[in-house]
């Protein structure tokens, strides 16, 4: 079965003036949809058909050999997952565990916010900045998982990394230069203060949770 | 395809000194500053606007020399080797950047100075050689350069078609620059969005020739 252009979560011009409808024409309706067009075409008629997306981004990652199909199934994935790390009127400061989290992992949600905008405007090229989930052990001694902030270039992401993406921007210059033109940090810093969507990060991590201990083994079987 | 490769650094730098201003700093070690363009930011239209060329040059080019300098003077500072070696991923993208669109700027020229009018003596016979004529050359650079992932370059070098991705050095891999085209987004967008193709297609009027055979014969 081929794989659909999902519908955006939004309408075009709701999250003006922070991410113009124009942009969102041309980002969802040109460069994802070419992305899912593509890869459909790709893996037509193959058994790869029936994998879900993001089965099939780790399998044409390939151990880091990525497959001729690697870039279409990784973007339409990303941008999946972009899409739904959006949403009007967010931005601000996350509340419940993903704050507590993060205040643990990065110091304060201020310095979290740093990190970010660092990593998102130091990724040479095209790619992207995650917030992700890391299982324990990953980090030599560490007991229990934690917060990270990564960037990936142009269509990898965490999944292929075995990390549990959380949140996401796209620092493709299509992501941002109608708006924005080559001001990327201004970008960075609008989609902090007015675009995230803490809830669906919320919902992620809680995801998280089924294959990631975030706490000490011995705290959480209280 | 005989991908010649010429000794490149002796004649490649001093072509290169030759078109990028430098300043000695009372330090001791060099910056760098932005080389003026031979034509107006207006002057490539209809087939690159206006805008993108003044965005172009005078933001996304002086970003990477401003760049540039900084890690040279990281660089003068230094005191050990693992402060040297982390600086090379900025020397290469920054400096690259630099070097990648001082030769682009040149590659480019106005119809009234010449842009689109094809090549002609040496480099036109080279071309024919190795391509069978400048309609395949454009052909095959325009679907290379369609099918860079992410940003990056296609360029005709001595006298092969090659992609770099980012702002790697055209000058990599020990084979002489001649032509270089930008295929970042920020190259095209406000104009063609995501339509690079058509970018690649209309971006032949503007190709200065002059310079290319200029710089093939200096190579030879």
């Amino acid at each position: 079965m081929a794989f659909q252009l999902k519908p955006l979560p939004f309408e075009m011009d709701a999250l003006e003036p922070h991410m113009s409808k124009q942009t969102l024409e041309f980002h969802w309706g040109k460069h994802h949809r070419a992305y899912v067009d593509n890869l459909n075409k790709q893996i037509k008629g193959t058994e790869l058909e029936g994998l879900q997306l993001g089965d099939l981004v780790k399998h044409a990652y390939n151990n880091g050999n990525p497959t001729a199909y690697f870039n279409n199934a990784g973007q339409a994935w990303n941008h999946d997952f972009f899409w739904e790390s959006l949403k009007p009127g967010g931005g601000k400061k996350p509340t419940g565990e993903v704050l507590h989290l993060i205040e643990r992992d990065f110091g304060s949600f201020e310095a979290f916010a740093d990190e970010f905008k660092q990593a998102a405007a130091t990724q040479f090229g095209s790619g992207w900045a995650w917030l992700v989930g890391i299982p324990a052990g990953s980090h030599g001694e560490d007991k229990f998982g934690k917060l990270a902030i990564e960037k990936t270039k142009d269509a990898v992401n965490p999944l292929v990394l075995g990390h549990y993406p959380l949140l996401t921007i796209d620092v493709w210059e299509h992501a941002y230069y109608l708006d924005y033109q080559n001001r990327r940090p201004d970008y960075i810093s609008t989609f902090i203060d007015e675009l995230i969507s803490w809830e669906a990060v919320t919902a992620r991590l809680e995801q998280a949770k089924a294959t990631i201990n975030f706490y000490d083994v011995k705290m959480s079987s209280i | 395809m005989a991908g010649l490769t010429l000794p490149a650094s002796r004649r490649l730098g001093s072509a290169l000194q030759a078109l990028i201003p430098v300043t000695v700093q009372s330090r001791g070690f060099q910056t760098y500053s932005l080389p003026e363009l031979a034509y107006d930011y207006g002057a490539l239209e209809p087939y690159i606007s206006g805008e993108i060329m003044e965005l172009h040059h005078s933001k996304h080019h002086k970003t990477y020399i401003t760049n540039f300098n900084a890690a040279l003077e990281k660089l003068h500072d230094a005191k050990d080797p693992q402060s040297i070696v982390a600086l090379q991923s900025a020397l290469n993208f920054n400096g690259g950047g630099h070097i990648n669109h001082s030769i682009f700027w040149k590659n480019l020229a106005p119809k009234n100075q010449g842009g689109g009018e094809g090549p002609q003596g040496p480099l036109a016979s080279a071309i024919s050689t190795q391509f069978g004529s400048v309609e395949k050359l454009i052909t095959k650079m325009n679907s290379s350069g369609a099918a860079v992932q992410g940003s990056g370059w296609v360029e005709l070098k001595h006298l092969v078609v090659e992609t770099t991705a980012n702002q790697d050095p055209l000058t990599n891999k020990g084979l002489i620059p001649l032509l270089g085209i930008d295929v970042w987004e920020h190259a095209y967008y406000l104009q063609y969005k995501n339509v690079r193709p058509d970018y690649l297609k209309n971006i032949w009027n503007v190709i200065n020739w002059k310079d290319v055979s200029s710089r093939y014969e200096e190579a030879l």
